[in-house]
């Protein structure tokens, strides 16, 4: 086994991401995405009652803090045909559109921004020709000479103090660093402003879920009463707060973080030629104007895209046992039917194996990559590697006509004049999360207005107490949850029998991008990105790797999972 | 033993760890080269650096999911930018970090000498245990055990940020696959602060470290090793809708009219009687709201064994799985409701048994 490059940890992510590269000399051949730590929460959730599941399940992932809440809930009412109140399914709209925006843009300045911005290149940045640049790209208010020189002034005083914390051993001076100390001067100031923005902007949890990071659901709506004489449930003031929320985000979306990243990206069109790979995506859709049975209604469409080719989108369905399927071949998993078939969900059968499907004892140097190497399995949709996330969704949009997105995506591209085929990159990706912000904040506005008309018409309820008592449920019950998470195409599928969990199994959107080679050793979308076109400067220093993962925003934690289910006949379950 | 904030500069700390002048000031050069600053700047950096108070701070993550990472950047007051600018030197932090890989280890290793006896280590996330499969969670090829007991080696104390470090919360939860423990489970030698919650409050996550860098010591612990200003009251006695539950008045139902007039949550499962938590004081992001204040019964989050305590829409469900005997009596009127299911983890703190009582770092110390 010839010796890899190794980065691991993986840093400004969530969770535990290992990267193994096989190099031809400067350039990448193979890449190999391992999730390192496991918890088992699918197991820990069985027995217990669905109505708890959704608690459980958030605590996958405290980053897209709501998400698994919402695939949870919306499991749960799949399985038992509960339906949503509409100022409810408004509520839950207006808590994802916020998830999204505030979780998009920490992830661009907290997370990806040190891949393209050298913090140290902005001590010596001109705070007058800084000014003027912000000046010139947006009417962002803090953009005076005096702000950039105190921002300098407080990140020099940093730096000399020697203690330099966050920002020590980073690769500063690195020569893919490519914008003027002007630019990175404003973006370290954005970098400190958004940490402050992020949150107030937070507060729209609080506001309906009682608290952020994990806000609280219920299944068959939310827990917050509408009353508007009341001073404990959403009256006017609160109504106003969150209309007061969404004005600042879509403040700082049109004059921070759009401007932003397309300045940022002006320097970077050469990361427009690689870091794609797959060429295939994957969305489920979200945000309903109606209910969740009827897809035509989505904001974010369904479908699949195959070999780049948006001309035909390739339908979707989620119980279908033949499309969406789990392979364990590079997993440190065991199936009992044979580690080489793929499961559907419904029917996943996994166990935790890690000596016997080639893990290696630690501490080690590495991984064995022609047995298991990752704790997460490999997602497939009719057989095929799929990506999923913003550039997903995006090109969903863009090859179905979406007008704001064709208006945005030609904008973008006008810009930074790139053709369209920049998009299939790890610039596309980056520049695709910033643009479904700004159709989401957009949207947000819209939802509220829906949510205020329909209380002014007399409309106050937020919760269907109907099938709330396991008493009046059937006794064998399944359904899948799924939405479209900030990171991508989420699934939650959930058997319910006798009132208890039977069996409950996530398939999340970093497991369908990082997870790992299948049976058929086709790359997941991180290898696939890695391998495409990915030349490093120093190998000791390898910050382009670390562009194009961070580009897909890991969530590894989410990602890993396992199932248990209970083999034999009684689990298996069907519903006509 | 209360804990000192560092006396010593930290030029004087690696001195005293054998490190000479000329060594200083090539660590100073070294420093300025990877900075990418002129030569001219290292005696300046060395003048700083003479001078250095902000204590390290070595933050790791183990079977963890971010959420109290995130709740720390919530903190209104003191904020992160202020933590992490002028107060204390977050040196390794997964999250927040610009260093990966190989140069990542290293700020963790560097940090570890240069403030050996004084930094402080701070864990989110479980820790699968020495008897478990180390291949369960592993950073850099190595298992989350043996970098957590090498991390605190010479810590000067370890704060667990969350329920899950604090009492192994969700991987713990029956029937903890991966043999999930708490640090306090695993550390013995060293003061272990709780900062429990999922996530905890995030200025309680701030204001623990704001106490130990204002007045220079650990603050007083309760039976759970929590310090007391923060977890020294119920929800439950602190609720703004207690009124409703000493007149009776409950909501049977979410969106019932109760629901909506703002009556006790008691009969959807409130789990406030039970739990110990700031939530119903200082409020959540920024005073913005807490749960029961957007109408959710309270999940009792911060409390061990929280996820096994029963149905969380049970009304007055209450943990009685508890494997330790450890009753509390709680505030609520005429009825003595049960909490804690967690062993005293093993910390020997005997006294905390019938009835909930203040400890302090040196009592911790004493009965190891």
């Amino acid at each position: 086994m010839s010796e890899r490059l190794v980065v691991d940890p993986i840093t400004r992510i969530e969770g535990h991401l290992r990267i193994e590269a096989r190099m031809a000399a400067d350039r990448i051949a193979q890449a190999y995405s391992s999730g390192t730590s496991v918890r088992g929460i699918e197991t820990i959730l069985k027995g217990r009652d669905p109505r708890d599941a959704w608690a459980f399940a958030q605590r996958i992932c405290g980053v897209c803090t709501l998400v698994h809440g919402i695939a949870s809930v919306r499991a749960v009412e799949d399985a038992l045909r509960i339906e949503l109140p509409t100022n409810a399914q408004l509520i839950r709209n207006l808590m994802i559109g916020a998830q999204y925006v505030h979780d998009h843009i920490m992830h661009f300045y907290h997370l990806h921004a040190l891949d393209w911005v050298d913090v140290v290149s902005a001590l010596s940045a001109d705070p007058k020709a800084t000014s003027e640049l912000a000046q010139s790209i947006s009417g962002w208010p803090k953009s005076s000479p005096g702000y950039f020189a105190d921002t300098q002034k407080r990140i020099k005083t940093f730096v000399e103090s020697g203690q330099l914390g966050i920002f020590a051993n980073g690769y500063w001076g690195h020569p893919a660093y490519k914008l003027p100390p002007e630019a990175n001067l404003m973006a370290v100031a954005h970098y400190l402003e958004a940490l402050a923005w992020q949150r107030d902007a937070a507060r729209l949890h609080a506001i309906f879920g009682g608290k952020n990071p994990h806000p609280n659901f219920v299944v068959g709506g939310v827990p917050c009463a509408i009353d508007l004489d009341s001073d404990s449930a959403i009256n006017a003031a609160k109504l106003a707060q969150v209309q007061g929320i969404i004005e600042s985000m879509l403040t700082f979306v049109d004059q921070v973080y759009v401007p932003d990243t397309l300045a940022i990206a002006g320097f970077y069109k050469d990361w427009g030629t690689r870091g794609e790979g797959l060429g295939n995506f994957l969305c489920y859709g979200d945000l309903p104007a109606g209910g969740l049975m009827d897809p035509s209604g989505f904001l974010f469409p369904r479908g699949v895209i195959l070999n780049r080719d948006l001309s035909t989108l390739h339908p979707v369905d989620l119980h279908d046992q033949s499309q969406i399927q789990e392979f364990i071949a590079h997993s440190w998993y065991d199936y009992d039917s044979g580690n080489d078939q793929g499961l559907h969900p419904y029917d996943g059968e996994t166990n935790l194996e890690y000596d016997g499907r080639g893990g290696v004892k630690p501490p080690y140097r590495q991984l064995d990559i022609d047995q298991g190497y990752s704790w997460m399995k490999a997602p497939r949709w009719n057989g095929k590697a799929v990506e999923v996330g913003p550039l997903a969704r995006v090109l969903m949009l863009y090859a179905s006509g979406h007008a704001q997105t064709t208006e945005l995506v030609e904008m973008t591209l006008g810009k930074l004049d790139l053709p369209v085929e920049a998009l299939f990159s790890t610039l596309g990706r980056t520049a695709a999360r910033t643009l479904e912000t700004k159709i989401l904040v957009d949207a947000m506005q819209g939802w509220y207005d829906a949510l205020v008309a329909n209380i002014k018409s007399g409309d106050t309820s937020t919760f269907n107490p109907r099938l709330w008592e396991p008493s009046s449920w059937p006794r064998q019950a399944r359904g899948a949850g799924f939405m479209e998470a900030p990171r991508g195409a989420l699934g939650h599928w959930i058997v319910i029998q006798d009132g208890r969990i039977a069996n409950y199994q996530a398939v999340v959107p970093s497991t369908w991008n990082a997870g790992p080679r299948d049976t058929h050793e086709q790359p997941g979308a991180y290898e696939a990105a890695l391998q495409d076109n990915h030349q490093l400067a120093d190998i000791k220093q390898p910050i382009e790797i670390l562009r194009t993962i961070h580009s897909f925003d890991p969530c590894i934690a989410c990602a890993v999972h396992l199932t248990d289910p209970e083999s034999g006949g009684e689990l298996q379950i069907k519903i006509s | 033993m209360a804990t000192p904030i560092p006396e010593k500069t930290l030029g004087e700390r690696l001195r005293d760890h054998g490190l000479s002048r000329r060594g200083f000031l090539k660590l100073c050069a070294a420093t300025a080269s990877m900075m990418a600053l002129p030569a001219s700047m290292v005696p300046r950096i060395a003048a700083a650096l003479e001078q250095a108070r902000r204590p390290s701070v070595i933050w790791l993550s183990f079977q963890e999911c971010t959420g109290c990472t995130e709740s720390l950047t919530r903190s209104h007051a003191p904020t992160l930018e202020d933590l992490i600018l002028k107060m204390v030197s977050l040196d390794y932090h997964h999250t927040l970090q610009a260093a990966a890989g190989e140069a990542a280890e290293e700020a963790r290793l560097q940090a570890m000498e240069a403030n050996a006896g004084e930094y402080l280590v701070i864990v989110d996330g479980s820790i699968p245990g020495p008897d478990a499969n180390p291949g369960f969670s592993t950073v850099a090829g190595q298992s989350n055990y043996d970098i957590l007991m090498e991390t605190v080696e010479h810590a000067a104390a370890v704060i667990a940020v969350g329920t899950c470090a604090a009492f192994g919360g969700l991987p713990q939860a029956r029937p903890n696959p991966t043999g999930a423990m708490s640090v306090m489970d695993l550390v013995k030698d060293k003061p272990v602060i709780n900062v429990s919650g999922c996530p905890p409050v995030p200025m309680v996550i701030t204001g623990v470290l704001a106490h130990y860098l204002t007045f220079g010591r650990l603050p007083d612990l309760d039976a759970y090793g929590r310090p007391m200003a923060f977890f020294g009251q119920s929800i439950h006695d602190r609720c703004y809708r207690r009124p409703f539950y000493d007149k009776g008045l409950f909501a049977e139902s979410f969106d019932d009219q109760g629901a909506k007039e703002g009556w006790c949550l008691y009969r959807l499962g409130c789990k406030g009687p039970t739990t110990y938590n700031a939530c119903a004081t200082m409020k959540w992001n920024g005073g913005t709201s807490w749960p029961i204040e957007s109408g959710h019964p309270c999940l009792g989050c911060s409390e061990p064994s929280f996820w096994d305590g029963g149905g969380f829409y049970e009304p007055v469900s209450v943990p009685l799985t508890a494997n330790a005997g450890t009753l509390l009596t709680a505030g609520a009127v005429g009825a003595v409701v049960g909490g804690g299911s967690a062993a005293l983890a093993k910390h020997g703190v005997k006294k905390a048994d019938a009835e909930r009582q203040p400890v302090t770092i040196d009592e911790l110390e004493q009965t190891q």
